[in-house]
């Protein structure tokens, strides 16, 4: 509709306009296909047999072959990795807020979060299995506990980095301090909050995946694993692909729920 | 509204040598303020000075004497670890919410329209959140011919990333102004503006203090600006600030630009300069 009117006003000169390409608008598509393709072209080339590297055209088969176990168990960890993240995003930011609520805290827990960080989380899941056996609970946990760092940190940052200025027109008012973290700090750290997202969604698909890899029955990770002791390779590319997917749609939705939310942010910043 | 203006400078300057204490609004009594503990800067000492009510007062000084750390005294931001301040027969122990406040660089929220920034404070003061929700409509009027007074009318919708820096600084008055503070403390507000909207905006703080009868202490690096608008000056030290003199301006009000061109004006000026030149000089 709105295109039809634009043209029907436009001028010649401008009306030619449609016809050139974007090529920032199809640099991510073009990009992906000449991937594929050289991928393709090297594992022609070299003649690399499939148990090692398949070609692109031997997964597509692959996900063709073996569509239904590939959308179940995508589907399965699709499941375990938005309800860790999710948990993550309410524990991240109840966390986050109470860390940055005073220096006290945020001085004390810190270290202790940075420690409970640095711990590989393959190491936490035989731990996770023994509390809660395998499935699915310990890949929504590890999922959880792997992704809600970024979220914490970015919350607490956000929080603690407010103008001592804002503070002080605020205060010069007699607030509290729960009016100035209402009024100021919260939404201060919304963009670093939702810009956090982003990197909390990629990384609970490691955590679920690293779960289900080692300790579960169903989903990609598990799916992969057993593929890989049949020497179905191409199916374990197929498994990759299927994450890749995800991992770039769920990472779109955040980024699009950060535009849609925080878009001051940028505003802002871009007027400076 | 300009007889009543004209009636509180009348009293102002009947009642000058030695003033019954009630009639200051603020007072200020010996005072040293130091940050960051007892070997930190020592930003203020021996400080006294009084505000009268419905006054208008400039603090003038050299950069880093301690004009900011007055303002944030007063205001009951920084409590002093020697001497008393008292506003409004108050002795000030913590934030009072009868100032208003507006600092040098304008800290509007960039998630907030500037009418929202705006009336902030009414939902902090006391007096004003309880009343808020069911008389939005009043303030947000209040809020309007606020904006209209500094000349930003419908601006009210904007962000305040979409206003020149010049906007934002009036939005930042009518922030200040909003809550109908008895004390309006405004802390270099016209800084970064070029020399026409700084007139104009001291036209709009004259005419406010005519018709409002507020209280208000402005901090300045304009000498000008500071001979313009005030009742009494107030000259600081280089740091540790205290008062080194007090001017009390004799021009009649309502005062016209044109009266910047009038030697009169120039030799007080003048006078203000050698002053704190002086100070910088013995610092
Ligand atoms: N939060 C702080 N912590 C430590 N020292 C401070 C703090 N704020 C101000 N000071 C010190 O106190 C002194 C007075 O500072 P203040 O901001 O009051 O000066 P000022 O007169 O407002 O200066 P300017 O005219 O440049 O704005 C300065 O030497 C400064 O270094
Ligand atoms: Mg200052």
């Amino acid at each position: 509709m709105t295109i039809a009117t634009e043209n029907s006003t436009a001028t010649p000169a401008i009306a030619k306009q449609p016809a050139r390409i974007n090529w920032v608008k199809a640099a991510p598509w073009l990009f992906t296909l000449g991937m594929f393709l050289f991928w393709e072209m090297l594992v022609r080339g070299l003649g690399t047999p499939v148990t090692i590297l398949p070609a692109p055209s031997r997964i597509f088969q692959a996900v063709v072959q073996y569509w239904s176990p590939l959308l179940k168990n995508s589907a399965q960890t699709l499941f375990t990795t938005t309800l860790g993240f999710g948990l993550a995003v309410v524990g991240g930011l109840a966390i986050g807020l109470f860390i940055g609520w005073s220096k006290t805290i945020y001085a004390g827990l810190y270290p202790i979060m940075i420690g409970f960080n640095a711990i590989p989380k393959v190491a936490v899941v035989p731990i996770l299995v023994i509390w809660f056996g395998i499935g699915t609970i310990p890949a929504v946990i590890t999922a959880f506990l792997i992704s809600f760092f970024p979220i914490v940190v970015n919350v607490a940052t956000g929080l603690a980095t407010i103008e001592p200025e804002t503070e002080d027109v605020l205060r010069a008012l007699g607030a509290k301090k729960l009016d100035i973290m209402l009024k100021v700090g919260i939404p201060r750290s919304m963009p670093y909050f939702f810009g956090s997202l982003k990197i909390a969604i990629t990384l609970a698909f490691v955590g679920s995946v690293l779960s289900e890899t080692v300790a579960s029955n169903y989903g990609l990770g598990n799916m992969m694993a057993s593929a890989q002791s049949q020497f179905n390779v191409p199916l374990v590319f197929a498994g990759l692909l299927a994450l890749a997917v995800e991992g770039i749609a769920m990472y779109s939705l955040m980024a699009f729920i950060e535009r849609r939310m925080t878009g001051w942010a940028h505003r802002s910043t871009m007027a400076n | 509204m300009l007889e009543i203006a004209s009636e509180g400078i009348a009293t102002g300057t009947t009642s000058q040598p030695k003033e019954h204490p009630m009639a200051h609004l603020v007072s200020i009594d010996d005072v040293d303020m130091r940050y960051g503990g007892a070997d930190g800067t020592l930003a203020v000492s021996g400080l006294t000075m009084r505000v009268g009510k419905g006054d208008f007062a400039a603090v003038v000084g050299p950069s880093g004497c301690g004009k900011s750390t007055l303002m944030k005294l007063v205001t009951g931001l920084h409590i002093p670890q020697v001497g008393t301040v008292i506003v409004a027969g108050q002795h000030v122990t913590q934030p009072i919410s009868i100032v208003g406040m507006a600092f040098q660089n304008p800290t509007m929220l960039p998630w907030r329209t500037t009418l929202e920034n705006i009336l902030l404070p009414l939902e902090i003061v006391e007096k004003h959140r309880h009343r808020l929700r069911a008389n939005k409509k009043e303030y947000i009027e209040k809020a309007e011919h606020l904006l209209e007074l500094v000349g930003l009318k419908g601006f009210g919708a904007k962000f305040p990333w979409q206003l020149s820096g010049g906007m934002q600084q009036r939005a930042n008055l009518c922030r200040a102004l909003i809550h109908e503070p008895e004390l309006l403390m405004l802390d270099e507000p016209f800084g970064a503006l070029d020399a026409f909207t700084r007139e104009e905006l001291w036209c709009v703080i004259r005419d406010l203090h005519a018709a409002q009868g507020v209280t208000i202490v402005l901090v300045t690096h304009d000498l000008r600006e500071a001979a313009f608008l005030a009742d009494k000056i107030f000259v600081m030290s280089a740091r540790p600030g205290r008062i080194l003199k007090e001017h009390r301006v004799p021009f009649e009000r309502p005062r016209d630009l044109e009266i910047m061109y009038e030697s009169r004006f120039n030799d007080l000026v003048h006078q203000l300069h050698g002053e704190i030149a002086q100070a910088r000089v013995t610092a």
